[in-house]
């Protein structure tokens, strides 16, 4: 027995657990009700239970976690591999927003040029789309989408884009400012910056919808507007909706805080969301600059 | 460490849990390498039945057996099944079985997410297979998904989709907990460069897989938006192009190649030097090759495309970087061979299929070498000649060293050693079997047989009989494997913990089979340096 509680202090190596198969069981019923969504066999109601499944298991699976680890199960090195996954973790968040940037740039700076005859492209603009000047924004050579005569207008970026550019970088200094705070052991402090953190998070989201908004009533620019509808959606899109994860993220750590978790020395989660957070700020800047800007 | 924390723990080191939970609960680096096993067991005779189809229509011309379409749904589903269901989660399972033993680790660092990213995948596959039975049929674009022609795909069409997202995200949790695993878990004094060849090989594939995997993500969630929400990613009158998603497909797609070859190439290099008794020729050069494959593994995408109508100064960047990666493989082929050069070699059936696979998948890198020539690529682009190259990598490579490592090892996981005689049978069986399927299709590419058709001119009979022949050989052959697998799980004599004289590594240090948690205490400096030693 000598032997294994030397082990035991030495490793950490966690008992069998539901979740995982609970975890793939909510993937597969959200999956399959997409599926049917749009293959309308159903409606949209059927991705509907995927999702509360998919909620149930983050709720039930991080609790597990947070649980085990307020009753000090986890060591050193269990804190460093949980690192080092948020790490790799973000690090493949980076390269799917790469896939988004690489199909802005490719579009941008190669097809519409082409479409438009440049290079050794003059024919295939003479023949297939003459007269298409092949020049950003466009919604392409067939005019696809936008309003009733398929024209549309962007978004200036230093409107709400440079407010909300403001808001998120605002938002990562409070965040870092909470940190420190954590870590002198300063509680209030942490716990109002903590809070203006995902309030600034939610602000940005608020400010997004509102822009969405008025790119679908007024500009005619829509997902179906074109290579731009589809990138500055898709991009902004998928952005949007990680800052609103990232926000939830930093609510559900806020409460914790209330209730009192974390250390100066011990505050893995703190640290991975606040990580996050500036993967998602630093997105936005590239977003702010390549997509609203130049 | 608290009380709690010492109860909590205890349970685990001491007994192993029973019943299904065992296997849908694991937590345990082994249980789930075994399940990962399995099913990539069970796949390849799901993925070799849709093979077996292909060349039984192929068998003479005319229309046999399917009509076109479903003939275009099993060249698909076969590629599909084969590199995601096949290929990539034997090369995990192994990474689950050996790392951790070959690290001096008890586990892999992250055990439930382990569980998680192996469960994901049977559920994946149900909704990719299941494709079959709705309106339309299973997909039949091609694996490789090209717009328009996939768009075209019916009710399977979200279907192959999601499966691909399920599938690539298993992939990112496994190989996160390959890298944490490998940089947090290993032993005091297993410096990095200490570290088996298998272990360094896996390393490097994982970082290909979080870097790339994401990216096939995002390219058919870009499908799946021009299918249903209007979006003009791939559609010219929109300001889209088609080209695109081939750039965004191949820039996950050639580091894919190298996901499913550099574990091999891992595999290859811990067998040659056990079975020459002999270390390993070169071993930091080997590490050092492999990460500069990986590398240029990110340069080179577009050499599967360059029929497209691209601008010649890329075309010419793309020939010359892909031949460039001749270099490192050079490396390796070379301090292969010359790992064997005066060692006292023996050919049991590990080194019979590493010996293969150093011969056959350099005619597969040859073959390469001539598809990177643009203007010879000219010719051979669609053919069977390409068909011939990647099937000379992925199975007479990439499988080959699966079975080899099965081979290796299997006497490590089972305590038990099988019938060497009959492994040698299945290796000469398999051997001459894939040689007589795949060669032929060499010569049929270059006579230009177009490839992914159900029917073809009758000048290219022959060779499409005498390939159909070696196919229905090699896979009845793969039974030998599964009886042999299957005799050696359920009993056999008694393997010691070292099982081949001239091994060398941390596992041969444990027992055969071994302890339920691999090294539950570290091991010590001695124990590396014995297991370095041998």
């Amino acid at each position: 027995m000598s032997n294994a509680s030397t082990a035991s202090s030495q490793y950490y190596v966690p008992h069998g657990s539901p979740w995982p198969i609970r975890g793939s069981l909510a993937l597969f019923v959200m999956m399959a009700g997409a599926v049917a969504w749009f293959n309308e066999w159903a409606g949209g109601w059927a991705f509907l239970p995927g999702i509360v499944l998919l909620a149930y298991l983050f709720f039930g699976w991080f609790s597990t976690v947070i649980d085990e680890n307020q009753h000090g199960i986890y060591n050193l090195q269990v804190d460093r591999s949980f690192r080092m996954g948020m790490m790799w973790f973000i690090f493949s968040e980076v390269m799917f927003f790469a896939a988004f940037f690489g199909a802005l740039f490719y579009a941008r700076v190669l097809v519409v040029p082409w479409l438009g005859g440049q290079g050794t492209k003059v024919f295939t603009n003479l023949e297939l789309w003459p007269g298409y000047e092949g020049m950003w924004p466009t919604n392409g050579p067939g005019h696809v989408g936008g309003h009733a005569d398929s024209t549309f207008s962007t978004i200036a970026a230093f409107g709400i884009p440079a407010l909300n550019t403001a808001i998120l970088l605002t938002s990562g200094l409070t965040v870092t400012i909470a940190h420190h705070a954590l870590r002198a052991g300063q509680r209030g402090k942490l716990t109002l910056f903590l809070a203006l953190t995902f309030l600034l998070g939610f602000t940005f989201v608020g400010f997004q919808a509102h822009e969405y908004g008025e790119a679908y009533r007024q500009l005619g620019l829509k997902l179906s507007t074109g290579i731009y509808g589809s990138t500055f959606f898709m991009l902004t899109g998928f952005h949007g909706l990680h800052v609103t994860i990232g926000a939830i993220m930093l609510l559900v750590i806020w409460l914790r805080v209330v209730r009192g978790h974390f250390t100066p020395e011990r505050h893995f989660a703190f640290e991975a969301v606040a990580w996050y957070w500036h993967f998602v700020d630093v997105v936005w800047l590239g977003l702010f600059i390549f997509v609203y800007w130049l | 460490m608290s009380t709690a924390a010492h109860a909590d723990s205890h349970d685990d080191h001491d007994h192993k849990p029973h019943g299904w939970r065992r296997w849908v609960y694991a937590t345990n680096h082994k249980d789930i390498g075994t399940m990962y096993l399995v099913f990539s067991g069970c796949m390849f005779f799901v993925g070799g039945m849709f093979a077996e189809g292909i060349r039984a229509e192929l068998f003479k011309p005319g229309m046999q057996l399917f009509d076109p379409q479903f003939f275009n749904s099993l060249t698909t589903m076969h590629g599909l099944v084969m590199i995601f269901g096949v290929i990539m989660p034997s090369f995990v399972g192994l990474a689950n079985w050996m790392i951790p033993m070959q690290v001096g680790a008890p586990d892999m660092a992250l055990p439930r997410l382990n569980n998680f990213s192996f469960w994901i995948l049977p559920f994946a596959f149900t909704l990719l297979l299941s494709s079959f039975f709705v309106p339309g049929g299973a997909p039949a674009g091609g694996w490789t998904m090209y717009p328009p022609l996939t768009l075209q795909t019916g009710a399977s069409f979200p279907m192959l989709i999601f499966s691909i997202h399920l599938m690539g995200a298993s992939s990112i949790l496994g190989a996160i907990n390959v890298i944490v695993t490998i940089m947090n878990m290993r032993a005091p004094g297993m410096t990095l460069l200490k570290m088996p060849m298998f272990v360094w090989s896996w390393l490097i594939t994982a970082y290909l897989l979080i870097a790339v995997m994401p990216v096939l993500a995002g390219a058919v969630t870009m499908q799946l938006t021009d299918h249903y929400f209007g979006t003009t990613f791939f559609t010219a009158a929109g300001g889209g192009d088609p080209v695109m998603f081939q750039h965004i497909f191949w820039f996950f797609g050639h580091p894919e190649v190298y996901i499913m070859i550099l574990p091999a190439f891992g595999i290859v290099s811990e067998i040659i030097p056990t079975f020459s008794r002999k270390p390993l020729f070169g071993y930091e050069a080997m590490v050092y090759a492999i990460a500069s494959i990986a590398f240029l593994s990110f340069i080179v995408w577009a050499h599967h495309m360059f029929t497209v109508g691209m601008p010649l100064a890329a075309q010419l960047f793309f020939m010359l970087s892909t031949m460039l990666i001749a270099v490192p493989t050079g490396v390796k082929i070379f301090n292969w061979a010359a790992t064997m050069w005066h060692g006292s070699l023996s050919f049991e059936p590990p080194m019979l299929f590493a010996l293969a696979f150093v011969f056959l998948f350099s005619i597969g890198g040859f073959s390469g070498l001539m598809l990177a020539m643009v203007p010879a690529d000219y010719q051979y682009q669609d053919t069977y000649f390409v068909v011939a190259h990647f099937h000379y990598v992925l199975v007479t490579g990439a499988l080959f060293g699966i079975m080899a490592a099965i081979y290796y090892w299997l006497p490590k996981w089972t305590g038990h050693m099988y019938d060497l005689k009959l492994g040698t049978w299945h290796f000469w069986l398999s051997t001459i079997f894939v040689n007589v399927l795949f060669f032929p299709q060499h010569f049929l590419g270059l006579a230009g047989m177009p490839r992914r058709i159900p029917d073809y001119a009758v000048q290219f009979t022959d060779w499409n009989m005498v390939s159909s022949i070696g196919a229905f050989g090699f896979g009845l052959s793969q039974f030998l494997f599964l009886y042999l697998i299957i005799k050696c799980v359920r009993g056999g004599v008694r393997a010691d913990s070292r099982v081949w004289e001239g091994a060398h590594g941390l596992e041969w240090e444990l027992t055969s089979p071994p302890p339920f948690h691999s090294w539950s205490t570290p091991p010590s400096a001695a124990v590396i340096a014995h297991g370095a030693e041998h």
